[in-house]
């Protein structure tokens, strides 16, 4: 089987190419990045055979399917290093399928998926029932993340070097922190066994306890209690140096405060093994979002400061912040239908990060798109150890075609997620995902 | 939604008193000066409402508000009904979602509602056609708290303008509180709070009121003391170390009244620990308002329904006229 990508512009900054080109895939591998391939398909590969556009009826297994991509953007397939499925456990908010399904529309070709499910996924038949749902879905790849501690506890140390073996790429008890600085050392340590980063969810309970949104005007204005921006700062400081006793790597997810990212510029100066993500409602909106007691801007950590957001985004571009990352977290929508403090957090991610960093990133001229698609695809794959994020020859067929300048408006009716809970719904952004290959296989193609 | 119908002069709703205009506090206050009389009548009742039906929906306990209210609709000739239902909205079985349909389906007029949580009444607000009163939800509002304080103090001063208002003790946790500086500071009033930092919000500095950390120094300061009360909760939940070190830091005593160089009005919402942020004494005495914030109560909250049950404004340019 072989499809040619032909005419896109070819952006993959692991080999820095930027050109106008086309793309041969051929067995699941990338074969080769040239012009004029879709004129001579014969070259490529073994199995060269009749021409067919995709979705023409019986294009042959053998067939090479040619997509026009002019005009659109060819890049590494998106990697999402952080969303929740909720499969087990919760399957009527979401399944690994239609989690999996979305982030194939969202242009992901791999996500990795957060433990915090019912049971928690904190052994390796958990993890390996993660892998194998993602298997019988074959949308985008799903990485199980197991867990730090058993049940998420924060007492017991879960079975790392099985959960590994079972595909597990990392370990997190994110949704809650670890509160035992003994228990993070032990993880950091004994994850350096396993060559694998802890992903750290940083918030120190006592003072996020109770806490429905940013600490500040706003707050005090709606009369919600507060997180306070602290509450983050110390648990990063603190894992960061937990990291340097180690020489573990931590991981720091959904990093939302300037004052974080001046720890995380300093932890790098030091030599710290950390890598950190933003997400990219902490790069778009300010807790004014929340407006009058809006659920849909509910998320933890919360949304902070037009101060903040500048920070993280000069951070996400500089590098400071290697990835940004969606903490994907649907929720039934009945849930979300509720007083602002009783409402679960998060918000669903995977079918608009693109557009989103697009918008608020690409177009707003905070970075290129060469650096947008270094944060969303090839700094994943390097820093969690995972193939893909390159469109180098013989590399996984992993690739996202998209279109960085239509327009669109949110409706999230039409998204595959379960969840409907964005903050985003109504508003029109710029970018779509055109087609997302994963292994070779293509397992979205937008409808026009 | 918050559309105001054409001619309703409020909006569909009084949720707070952030988003209102001076010019509307200033028709509540002036449209409950007609109805002060009312209860001053030997038939304490008009038909103004007569035929609109209203549900007091408390989630809460309450005693004074609810009454309050209910004494504003009766003397209104309103058909009321009283729907207490204490404990959390979670730990209930229906949600709040639910209790809106519901009323909804039951073709009512008005709602008041009180809730433990900040922005229930907006919640309501947003899924129902019929107008909305917020009782007190959460830590966030207590809007005709609020303009009880304010028509309390414009019959003592005469006015609100340049007044100096303090508002002492636990802002942080006080729908009270958050509904008397906005509503003064529209008025014209200059307003400061006092308390344990503990009890202060981080931003309170935002938002144009002046800090004082030592009572004495407020009551040197102000014109009127709004005093708060102290929960008990509070101590329990760490957030000062004792009952009694509140009552001799930052207690209103008669001894501190009395060095004061003017005479100081003290306003309090209720109810009192005596003792603990007020002692008897000053509660009792004769600076204290405390009872006429009762009764003017009634009078700001028989206002409130008239205007959102589509009330005209002259009845309060006739007040003025008489004032």
């Amino acid at each position: 089987m072989t499809i040619i990508l032909k005419g896109g512009r070819v952006l993959d900054p692991s080999q820095n190419k930027d050109e106008v080109a086309d793309v041969a895939i051929v067995n699941g591998k990338i074969d080769s990045i040239g012009r004029g391939l879709a004129e001579r398909p014969r070259q490529i590969g073994a199995a060269g055979a009749a021409e067919n556009q995709i979705g023409a009826a019986g294009a042959a297994e053998n067939g090479t399917v040619v997509i026009d991509c002019s005009g659109l953007v060819v890049s590494p397939g998106f990697i999402d290093v952080h969303c929740h499925l909720r499969e087990p456990g919760r399957e009527e908010v979401e399944t690994i399928a239609t989690g999996a399904s979305a982030a194939a529309a969202g242009g992901f070709t791999a996500v990795c998926a957060m433990p915090n499910t019912d049971p928690v996924t904190d052994n390796q038949a958990a993890v390996g029932f993660v892998a194998r749902q993602a298997q019988r879905a074959a949308m985008a790849r799903v990485y199980p993340i197991g867990a730090i501690s058993i049940g998420q506890k924060g007492q017991t140390l879960a079975e790392f070097g099985e959960m590994v073996g079972a595909g597990a790429v990392a370990v997190s008890d994110d949704g809650k922190p670890v509160v035992s600085a003994q228990l993070m050392r032990t993880a950091l340590e004994y994850a350096r066994t396993f060559n694998i980063p802890v992903a750290d969810h940083c918030e120190e309970p006592t003072l996020a306890h109770g806490g429905a949104m940013n600490e500040g005007i706003v707050s005090m204005r709606l009369g919600l209690k507060g997180i306070p921006a602290e509450a983050e700062e110390i648990m990063a400081i603190r894992d960061m140096l937990l990291a340097r006793l180690t020489g573990g790597h931590i991981h720091l997810c959904h990093m939302s405060t300037k004052g974080s990212v001046a720890l995380i510029r300093w932890g790098k100066e030091q030599g710290i093994n950390v890598t950190a993500e933003v997400c990219p409602h902490h790069l778009s909106l300010t807790e004014e979002a929340v407006g009058n007691y809006d659920t849909h801007a509910k998320m933890n950590p919360p949304l902070r400061t037009m101060a903040d957001v500048e920070a993280l985004r000069a951070a996400v571009k500089d590098g400071t912040i290697d990835v940004i990352a969606t903490d994907h977290a649907p929720h039934h929508y009945d849930e979300k239908e509720r007083e602002f403090a009783d409402a679960p957090n998060g918000i669903v991610g995977l079918e608009t990060a693109l557009a989103v960093n697009i918008t608020w990133l690409v177009k707003a001229k905070v970075m290129s798109l060469t650096t947008l698609i270094e944060r969303m695809s090839c700094t994943p794959a390097r820093i969690f150890h995972l193939p893909g994020g390159t469109l180098k020859k013989g590399a996984p067929a992993d690739v996202t075609v998209f279109d960085p300048t239509a327009d669109w408006k949110v409706d999230a009716a039409s998204f595959r997620t379960k969840g409907r809970n964005t903050p985003y719904q109504g508003m029109t952004l710029t970018g779509t995902n055109h087609t997302t290959i994963v292994d070779g296989r293509v397992v979205f193609r937008r409808s026009h | 939604m918050n559309a105001p119908a054409s001619n309703a002069p409020l909006g569909k709703d009084l949720l707070a008193l952030e988003p209102l205009s001076s010019q509307q506090i200033q028709l509540i206050l002036d449209t409950a000066e007609p109805f002060k009389e009312i209860s001053e009548r030997a038939i304490k009742k008009v038909p103004t409402l007569r035929g609109a039906t209203i549900v007091n929906l408390f989630f809460e306990a309450s005693t004074r508000t609810r009454i309050s209210f209910e004494f504003a609709e009766k003397r209104l000739s309103a058909d009321t009904v009283n729907v207490a239902s204490t404990g959390s909205s979670v730990s209930k079985g229906e949600t709040l979602v639910d209790t809106a349909r519901n009323l909804e389906a039951m073709r009512i007029d008005m709602v008041v509602i009180r809730h433990g949580a900040s922005g229930a009444a907006h919640f309501l607000a947003n899924r129902i056609e019929s107008n909305v009163i917020n009782a007190g939800d959460g830590t966030h509002e207590h809007p005709t708290q609020g303009l009880l304080d304010m028509l309390t103090l414009r019959d003592r001063f005469k006015k609100l303008q340049g007044l100096k208002v303090c508002i002492v003790g636990d802002v942080l946790h006080s729908r009270v509180a958050r509904s008397n500086i906005w509503g003064l500071q529209k008025m014209g009033a200059e307003v400061a709070v006092c308390g344990p930092r503990s009890l202060l919000p981080n931003a309170i500095d935002d938002f144009g009121v002046t800090v004082f950390d030592r009572v004495e120094a407020a009551i040197e300061w102000a014109d009127a003391l709004n005093v708060l009360r102290l929960q008990l909760e509070r101590m329990q939940a760490g957030y000062i170390p004792s009952l009694r070190e509140y009552n001799r830091v930052f207690g209103v005593s008669r001894d501190r009244i009395e060095r004061a160089k003017k005479d100081i009005v003290i306003l309090h919402p209720g109810p009192m620990n005596r003792g603990v942020e007020i002692d008897s004494d000053v509660a009792d005495g004769p600076f204290s308002v405390i009872l006429d914030q009762v009764t003017n109560g009634v009078a700001i909250r028989m206002a409130v329904l008239y205007l959102l049950s589509g009330g005209k404004a002259e009845l309060a340019d006739k007040a003025k006229g008489v004032e």
